[in-house]
């Protein structure tokens, strides 16, 4: 295929990403230097009110935007450098918190608490999912082969369920006087909220996530439970290996290149932690850094979205990504190396 | 292979399948759960006793209930349904559909089967069973509390059905746009084996990190003042894409993109390559080879991708909620809204109700589609 026919082929689809995705990065980093303001000129208003035979007048100064000639509110961006940066990462209010050795104080930095419970949440889920999703491959393996299909269909109900919705779900069964919270209050005969504290919510967060992504992990490592071979196996129980000695040094290395696909995946989904929650509102106690640059572009009372910062935001959730993804892919190319 | 070395003793095969069951529970529970809520009035839907909950005293109380008769015309109705459509309705359409446009024969079947299902679920059964439940003495009392108010709450009142149009409208663009840019480039990139097809496989893969919220990030203000920026283009009626359900689709698709061409390109390259060589001595260029000969063979891989899409399309919150207006709002965010003013306990299941109605279609997808479902999971990942 010479490369005229391969750009017309492929040429729309990086036309779109080029469009759609190369050139919004580029402008969020632009953006994060400048600031968009409306801009303001004081004006002396005179109010009086009617009174007894003098009025009271008083004279304050308003703030009022200015209107171009159109009547549409003026705005002026200008350069700031690196102060949406500043006011996301409150970097002295966070230096201080740690000096004074109070992590709460630091905890209570939105960015800071944001970061915490991205990597808390994305470094837990990881094991749990891909441990939870061995687990219901090898079971589907050795269940009866009629049984197999409805299994994986039911396994597949969390998995394609709406985010927001499977949060929302879990969060019924659990909010107030929700059917396992009052399950877990008549078994331990105690009160039990579960979005009163942050660490339930958390937990209850980390069990939704891994409730929605084992499915996905389970199917792909059943596909790969089909293609272990059987000679080694034998040879193994000839051997007299043990069931667990063949999965920990047959089964598991066979399947170690879908561990890593379903590890990263997981990684980049994790770490976009964001429909949990809105599905559990729980902006109040939990937020991720996802959360975060939403919340900065969702217009505030006044109507204003503040862009800069939510594009500083982004900015920092990107570099994120990048040093979480760095050790895995290093290690793929050497093995993707290492192997040809 | 031994069967007898390889057998498993009693123990563990009955833990395995035990906690296998343990599994399917809590894979079902929460959405049967929520299912079965959302049919209460609110008293039973957060009562504490999980019977009261399934059998619904209160809802019962105020008149609303089925009967042991009406549970079982259900039944017999969904496996006639089912029967219908898993048996006659293939066969049918193979016999009467005309040759080259099996696709619109199935189209009309789907419509005329979905219209028959309707009209026997909401039209024929109520009638029925309002008509002989009186007659059939202990069979016709009702036993479980059942109610559909809160579905017509959320789907008349508080104007879902709009908000499925739209969800409708979104998913529909996203699907076929990604398809069309997708084949070609998953179809290109499959059958190339230069070191910048390597490249754009590789930064795709790195723009499927990218959280959304960043993108969004870029779009927002370039959206919002598209109509200056436009201008000198398009004159004076330049459109604000923000708020559009054509600037979302664009949007939604290019974030797609990464994932479909990875997942087009693994299916091509299971299409063997001399099947467009052979074509290509017979005198096709690409194009006319791509089109008559790996066309016609490459629906299951563009079926299965075609399901992500609809899925990513349909599932999405944060894109659709930022860049959508309030009235080209699709499901998912209009659900978010309908939770946040939670007062009272009736609105919360009026949102259980509008999350059921999300779930349903969802649902009857994984019944049709599962094997699709999982062949695509595992395409990606087995080949590598």
């Amino acid at each position: 295929m010479n490369f005229r026919t391969f750009a017309a082929f492929v040429g729309p689809s990086v036309f779109m990403m080029l469009l759609f995705i190369a050139f919004p990065l580029v402008s969020v980093f632009v953006q994060s230097f400048y600031v968009t303001q409306t801009v303001y000129e004081v004006v002396e208003v005179e109010t009086c009110t009617p009174g007894f035979l003098t009025q009271t007048c008083t004279t304050e100064q308003k703030s009022v935007p200015l209107l171009d000639e159109d009547s549409h509110v003026m705005t002026r961006t200008e350069f700031v450098g690196l102060q949406s940066y500043r006011n996301v990462l409150e970097l002295d209010r966070a230096w201080a918190a740690l000096k004074a050795g109070s992590w709460s104080a630091f905890q209570a930095i939105d960015f800071w608490k944001a970061l915490r419970f991205t990597l808390t949440f994305t470094l837990i889920t990881l094991p749990l999912n891909i441990g939870l999703g061995l687990g219901i491959a090898l079971m589907i393996n050795n269940a009866a082969k009629a049984v197999r299909g409805p299994v994986i269909f039911i396994s597949l109900l969390p998995f394609i369920i709406t985010p927001v919705i499977g949060a929302l779900s879990i969060n019924w069964l659990f909010r107030g006087d929700g059917i396992l919270t009052a399950a877990m209050e008549w078994y331990s005969g105690r009160d039990i909220a579960m979005f009163a504290q942050a660490w339930t919510i958390e937990l209850l967060m980390m069990l939704y996530r891994v409730w929605h992504v084992a499915p996905f992990a389970a199917i792909v490592f059943y596909a790969g439970l089909q293609t272990v071979n059987s000679d080694s196996l034998e040879s193994a129980v000839i051997d007299g290996a043990s069931r667990w000695q063949r999965l920990r040094f047959i089964v598991i290395p066979h399947l170690m290149p879908l561990i890593i696909f379903v590890s990263m995946i997981h990684l980049m989904d994790a770490y976009r932690v964001f429909e949990e929650v809105v599905g559990f509102s729980s902006q109040g106690h939990v937020i991720s850094l996802q959360w975060l640059t939403y919340d900065f572009l969702v217009p505030d009372q006044a109507g204003n979205r503040s862009v800069s910062r939510a594009s500083a935001s982004a900015m920092l959730t990107m570099i994120g990504i990048t040093l979480l993804l760095i050790a895995p892919l290093r290690r793929t190319w050497r093995d993707h190396k290492g192997g040809h | 292979m031994t069967s007898r070395a390889m057998r498993q003793p009693l123990s563990l095969r009955l833990t395995s399948n035990g906690l296998l069951i343990l599994w399917c529970l809590i894979a079902a529970f929460p959405i049967f759960w929520i299912t079965v809520m959302s049919f209460k009035t609110p008293v039973d839907a957060f009562d504490a006793n999980a019977l009261n909950v399934i059998f619904g005293p209160a809802t019962r109380a105020k008149g609303h209930g089925i009967s042991v008769f009406d549970i079982l015309l259900l039944l017999v109705t969904l496996w006639a349904l089912w029967q219908v459509a898993a048996k006659r309705l293939p066969s049918m359409v193979r016999s009467y559909a005309p040759a080259g446009a099996v696709w619109l024969g199935w189209l009309i079947g789907i419509a005329a089967f979905a219209l028959v299902a309707l009209v026997t679920l909401f039209g024929i059964m109520p009638a029925l069973a309002a008509a002989l439940n009186p007659v059939l003495g202990a069979l016709g009392v009702d036993v479980i509390g059942l109610t559909t108010e809160h579905y017509k709450t959320v789907w008349i009142d508080r104007g879902f059905s709009n908000n499925f149009q739209n969800s409708l409208i979104v998913t529909a663009g996203v699907v076929s746009v990604s398809l069309t840019v997708g084949t070609l480039a998953g179809y290109g990139l499959a059958r190339s084996g230069s070191t910048l097809a390597f490249w754009i496989l590789i930064v795709a893969l790195v723009f499927r990190a990218l959280p959304h919220s960043v993108l969004v990030a870029g779009y927002l203000p370039v959206f919002i003042n598209s109509s200056e920026w436009l201008a000198p283009i398009l004159g004076e009626n330049a459109p604000t894409l923000y708020g559009k359900p054509m600037a979302v689709i664009a949007v939604l698709v290019a974030i797609n993109q990464p994932f479909t061409i990875w997942m087009l390109r693994s299916f091509f390259q299971n299409i063997p390559a001399e099947l467009d060589e052979a074509a290509r001595v017979d005198g096709c260029n690409h194009f006319q080879a791509f089109r008559r000969v790996i066309m016609p063979v490459m629906w299951p891989g563009v079926i299965t991708t075609g399901l992500f899409s609809f899925l990513l399309a349909y599932n999405d919150f944060l894109v659709t909620s930022l860049l959508l207006d309030a009235q080209n709002q699709t499901m998912v965010p209009a659900i978010a809204g309908m939770f946040n003013r939670e007062t009272t306990t009736t609105d919360q299941v009026v949102a259980v109700a509008a999350a059921v109605s999300i779930t349903a279609p969802l649902f009857i997808l994984v019944m049709v589609f599962q094997r699709q479902i999982v062949s695509g999971l595992t395409a990606g990942a087995v080949k590598g």
